[in-house]
C-alpha cells in the first residue's frame, strides 16, 4: 500500500514537475532582485539619453547642432503629466523646452505595444500639441532586418511636421495625404504600432499640454522622471 | 555507455577541432548580425560566454534531477534567466552597446549552441567538466566572432576596434558592413578553415600509412 502511494505521487504531475517550479520560483526571485539592483541605474541611462535628444526633437537636428556648438542651451524642464482617461489616471514624463524663456516645445516620453515587445518612444511636439516636431526610439525589441527599421532616420523623419489634430494614419506605399506615413515594407504591425502609440500620446496629452492649465495637473518633478504609468483596477 | 571526453578534451575540443561556428555551424545568426566591428562582436561572445558557463554549471548540477522528457524545459529556463541577467546588466553598465546589440542579446535565449552543451556535456557530466567545456567554447565562439569582425571592419570601414589603421585613402568597402558582407566573409573564413582540415587529415593518414 505505502509503495504504492509513493509510486501515485512519484507519476502525479507534481512529481514530474516539481524540479521545474522550484527552478521557476528561484529564479523569478533572483530575476526580481536583479532588477531592483539594476533596474534605476538603467532608467537613469534612458534619462540621460532623453535630456541628449531633447534639443533636436524640438528644433531638428542641424539647428540643435548649430545652437550646441555655440552653447546656447536650452532650458530643459522635466515633469509628469497626469491625464484622466476614460476613468483611468495615466502618468506620462514630458520635458519642458525653452529658450531664454521663450517656449519652444514638448517632449513627451510614451509606450505602447509593438510587434515583439513594448516600443518606447520619445515624439517632440510644438507648444500647441499640433505639429510633430521630432521622433526617437528609445527602446524596441522588433525584428532585425524588418521592424526595427523603425530606428532609422529616414522613416522617423516622416513624421516631422505632421498634424495631430487628426490621427497619423499608415498606408501601404505612397503616402500623400497630410497624415500619411509609409509603412516599412515587411514590417506594417511594427509601424502601425508606432503610430498608434503617437495617436494615443497626442490624443490624451493635447488637452493637458496645450491649454497649459497650470500646477493643478501639471507636476513639476525633477527626481522621479519615468512612465507613462498607467493606475488603474482596470488594467 | 562510451567513454566520456574529459575535461581538458572538452575544453580543447571546443576551441578549434569542435569550434561551434566553424566545425559544427551552430549559432550563425548572431555570428553573421553582430560581427560589423569588433566591439560589439567581443561583447556578444562575452555575454554567450557568461551564459553557456553559468548554465553549463547549474544545468550539471541539478543533472540527477533531470527528468529526460522535462530536461528540454529546464534548459531553457537556466539559459532564459541568465540571458536576462546579462541583457540587464548591459544595459545597465554598458548602455550605448545595449542600444547596439538591441534584440540580439534576448535572442541569446534560442542560441542553440548554449542548449546543445547542455545536452551534449552539462546534464551528463560533472560542473567541472561542464564549465571546462563551457569554456572552451565560448573561446571557440569568441575567436570565430573575432575572425569575421576583424575582416568586416577592416576592409569596410578601415579600422580596427574604432581606431584607424587602414591609410586614410581607403575607401571602405560598404558591402563589409552591411548583411552580404558577413556571408562573403563568413563563407571564405569557412572555406580556408575545411582546407586546412582536409589537409591535415590527409597528412594523418598518409602517416597512418
Amino acid at each position: 500500500m505505502h509503495s504504492n502511494f509513493i509510486d501515485q505521487v512519484k507519476k502525479s504531475n507534481l512529481g514530474q514537475a516539481w524540479l521545474v517550479l522550484l527552478l521557476t520560483i528561484f529564479f523569478g526571485g533572483s530575476l526580481a532582485g536583479v532588477q531592483i539592483k539594476l533596474g534605476p541605474v538603467i532608467e537613469q541611462n534612458k534619462i540621460n539619453e532623453t535630456l541628449e535628444k531633447v534639443p533636436e526633437l524640438i528644433m531638428g537636428k542641424a539647428l540643435a547642432e548649430k545652437m550646441a556648438a555655440q552653447q546656447q542651451l536650452t532650458d530643459i524642464r522635466p515633469m509628469r503629466v497626469a491625464v484622466d482617461y476614460e476613468g483611468r489616471q495615466i502618468v506620462y514624463s514630458a520635458y519642458e523646452t525653452r529658450y531664454q524663456g521663450k517656449m519652444l516645445g514638448w517632449v513627451v516620453k510614451t509606450a505602447g505595444r509593438g510587434y515583439a515587445d513594448t516600443i518606447e518612444l520619445l515624439l517632440g511636439l510644438d507648444p500647441t500639441i499640433s505639429r510633430i516636431t521630432g521622433l526617437y526610439i528609445l527602446d524596441q525589441k522588433e525584428t532585425p532586418g524588418l521592424g526595427n527599421k523603425i530606428l532609422e532616420e529616414k522613416w522617423r523623419n516622416q513624421f516631422i511636421g505632421k498634424s495631430v489634430n487628426n490621427p497619423v494614419l499608415v498606408v501601404k506605399t505612397g503616402a500623400k495625404g497630410e497624415g500619411e506615413i509609409n509603412a516599412i515594407s515587411g514590417a506594417t504591425i511594427s509601424s502601425s504600432s508606432v503610430t498608434q502609440i503617437i495617436n494615443t500620446a497626442t490624443s490624451q496629452l493635447r488637452p493637458v499640454l496645450a491649454a497649459d492649465t497650470g500646477p493643478a495637473q501639471i507636476k513639476n518633478d525633477r527626481e522621479k522622471t519615468s512612465g507613462p504609468e498607467i493606475n488603474s483596477d482596470k488594467e | 555507455m562510451a567513454e566520456q571526453p574529459t575535461t581538458t578534451e572538452r575544453f580543447i575540443q571546443g576551441i578549434l577541432p569542435e569550434n561551434p561556428v566553424y566545425r559544427q555551424l551552430l549559432g550563425l545568426c548572431p555570428t553573421l548580425a553582430v560581427t560589423a566591428n569588433l566591439q560589439s562582436a567581443l561583447t556578444m561572445a562575452g555575454a554567450v560566454c557568461f551564459v553557456m558557463f553559468c548554465a553549463n554549471v547549474v544545468i550539471s548540477l541539478i543533472r540527477n534531477l533531470l527528468k529526460p522528457h522535462l530536461r528540454i524545459v529546464v534548459f531553457t529556463l537556466t539559459i532564459a534567466t541568465f540571458v536576462t541577467i546579462a541583457d540587464r546588466f548591459l544595459a545597465a553598465y554598458l548602455y550605448g552597446m545595449s542600444k547596439m546589440l538591441g534584440p540580439y542579446i534576448p535572442l541569446i535565449i534560442v542560441n542553440c549552441i548554449i542548449i546543445c552543451r547542455c545536452e551534449v556535456c552539462a546534464s551528463k557530466q560533472s560542473p567541472i567538466t561542464a564549465a571546462g567545456d563551457a569554456l572552451g567554447q565560448s573561446i571557440g565562439f569568441g575567436i570565430a566572432l573575432f575572425s569575421i569582425a576583424f575582416v568586416r571592419e577592416l576592409l569596410g570601414t578601415g579600422t580596427l576596434f574604432g581606431f584607424q589603421v587602414m591609410p586614410e585613402t581607403w575607401p571602405g568597402w560598404g558591402i563589409m558592413v552591411l548583411p552580404p558582407g558577413a556571408f562573403l566573409t563568413f563563407g571564405i573564413l569557412l572555406a580556408g578553415v575545411n582546407r586546412i582540415t582536409m589537409y591535415q587529415d590527409a597528412r594523418k593518414k598518409h602517416r597512418g600509412l
